[in-house]
């Protein structure tokens, strides 16, 4: 592995409730270089709420805590909305689940990217359309002068994220963080979405980190894989290996899944241990 | 027990009418269970509604157990198929309890001994006592899956359509429930007619599967026949790359431009 973009030595988040602190990731560390590295982990694990602490987005009453939670050499533990702010886009980036949602509807998406482009670039109108007209080509878009003028609602979900991926790429970021991008997908759109995102962290040097709950996807497209159970990560393996993953939930997890051409009577059902709950050190 | 003899079905009428399926022919035997799979807007789901009664198909016949059937329906023929949603958080009311989603169709179809029947129908998907009056905010996603399929079965159905019923669940969740649909297909000797996109999900409870695109079915093959790569489409086997995951070469550099509006 090369140098490290990202470092999280023991990263907690917490929010209060009504019966006492709800600890939604606890201890959790691990680093990123120049790599594809995956989060997997049902509803609920943390997953999610990792990928969000380390872009800022845990607002009150949540709370961050973490011996060290560093982006490159930017310290981003007690950081001010307006650090994060320069540091969104231009340094670390994430794409969201469903770009219906994510996208402004009444905004057209080149407009949309270019506004990224020049916020984070300070470039003039011209510069940023330009920008934006080649982002719209690098991730596969056939008429981007035409794309260009579309608003949200006219564009399909894999052309949607797409573009989702084009705005956050444009700033040039060293990281990006992808929260099931596929998952609203079909599955033979994912294949080629996940394809541009391989193509284009490969050739920009990127570190990325997937999250998402299909075993499948993250140990066949990513390097490295970090389970999460109940806001821990239990288990880390290099991800062609995770058939081979020893950790008990993890094996639970892979057995319940149905396989094509094995077909069981009855799946195995996942026995959930008390003792996974319990703090790691 | 099921039977579509060159369905099409249209949404809108006139110059407008939007045709979701066409020429559709299908035959699903008694106790059988059969899947279908396809890209959205293919017309999997526009299959199992019409199945169900909930629209109209223009041309083409229905039949179940015999019987033409139209959008129209006797209570009887009503009672016979019950459909289970892709959404437990969408499909139960919010504001009724267990108890009152499980009496509606008791009181529907003027069923007697309905406190027997709910009582039995909740052991029966693996809920106990103490859920049957908390409401769908108080259960996790597959319990609330739990309740949605004992709404179909209190009224012994011989047939279940499904549509898409583990997608919104957890593998570990997901795995309960498969097991519990292939326990009551068992037990009731259920005839099924299941839709998702996921084959291995398909492939586990079902023995022949559609493969449908654009509203025509393309091919009818089987589990067997998915697992061993015997298949005739092009999108079939599309369907059967992705379904293993991330596999670099199975997109070509210029297959990433095909992906239209």
């Amino acid at each position: 592995m090369t140098d490290t973009l990202l470092a999280v030595r023991n990263l907690s988040v917490t929010y209060p409730g009504d019966d006492g602190d709800v600890r939604a990731v606890r201890n959790v560390s691990f680093t990123l270089g120049r790599e594809r590295l995956g989060i997997v982990g049902e509803s609920g694990s943390g997953k999610s709420t990792t990928g969000r602490a380390i872009m800022g987005l845990v607002g009150p009453p949540g709370r961050i805590e973490a011996d060290e939670l560093r982006l490159g050499d930017t310290d981003l533990r007690g950081l001010s909305e307006r650090g994060f702010r320069k540091l969104r886009g231009q340094r670390i980036a994430m794409v969201l689940q469903d770009p219906k949602y994510s996208l402004d509807p009444v905004m057209s998406v080149g407009q949309q990217i270019a506004e990224t482009h020049r916020s984070h670039l300070r470039s003039t109108n011209r510069d940023a359309r330009r920008a934006a007209l080649e982002m719209l080509q690098a991730v596969h878009i056939r008429d981007p002068e035409r794309v260009y003028t579309l608003y949200p609602h006219q564009v399909s979900g894999g052309m949607g994220q797409r573009v989702m991926i084009a705005m956050m790429l444009i700033a040039g970021p060293d990281i990006l963080i992808a929260d099931e991008p596929t998952s609203a997908l079909d599955v033979t759109v994912q294949t080629q979405v996940l394809a541009i995102i391989d193509d284009l962290v490969r050739s920009r040097g990127m570190g990325l980190i997937l999250i998402s709950h299909n075993l499948h996807l993250v140990s066949s497209f990513c390097d490295r894989v970090l389970v999460m159970y109940a806001g821990q990560v239990l288990e880390t393996c290099v991800a062609g290996k995770l058939a081979e993953a020893k950790h008990p939930y993890t094996r639970g997890l892979l057995a319940a899944l149905p396989q094509l051409g094995n077909r069981r009577a009855e799946l195995p059902q996942l026995q959930r241990d008390p003792a996974w709950m319990a703090d790691l050190a | 027990m099921i039977t579509l003899d060159d369905v099409t079905i249209a949404y809108g009428s006139g110059s407008r009418a939007l045709v979701a399926v066409r020429d559709l022919t299908l035959s699903v035997a008694e106790g059988e269970a059969v899947g279908m799979v396809g890209e959205s807007g293919s017309g999997k789901s526009t299959v199992l509604r019409a199945v169900a009664g909930l629209i109209p198909y223009a041309t083409g016949e229905i039949k179940l157990a015999g019987r033409r059937v139209d959008r129209r329906r006797t209570t009887a023929q009503r009672k016979m198929t019950q459909m289970v949603f892709q959404d437990p958080y969408g499909s139960l009311h919010p504001n009724q309890t267990v108890d009152q989603i499980l009496a509606m169709p008791i009181a529907i179809h003027r069923l007697d001994r309905g406190e027997a029947r709910i009582a039995q129908v909740l052991a029966e998907v693996g809920l106990g006592r103490e859920h049957r009056y908390r409401y769908p905010h108080q259960l996790s996603g597959g319990q609330r899956q739990r309740v949605a399929i004992a709404r179909a079965l209190i009224l012994e159905p011989r047939i279940l359509l499904l549509d898409e019923p583990t997608s919104a669940l957890d593998v570990s969740v997901q795995a309960e429930i498969l097991n519990l649909l292939s326990r009551l297909r068992r037990d009731h000797g259920l005839t099924m007619l299941m839709v998702s996109h996921d084959l291995a999900v398909i492939a586990h409870l079902c023995e022949r599967i559609g493969v449908m695109s654009r509203g025509q079915l393309l091919e009818i093959t089987t589990a067997t026949a998915m697992a061993n790569n015997q298949v005739t489409h092009d999108y079939t086997r599309q369907l059967l790359r992705s379904n293993a995951g991330f596999d670099r070469s199975s997109v070509a550099s210029g297959e990433l431009d095909v992906v239209a509006g």
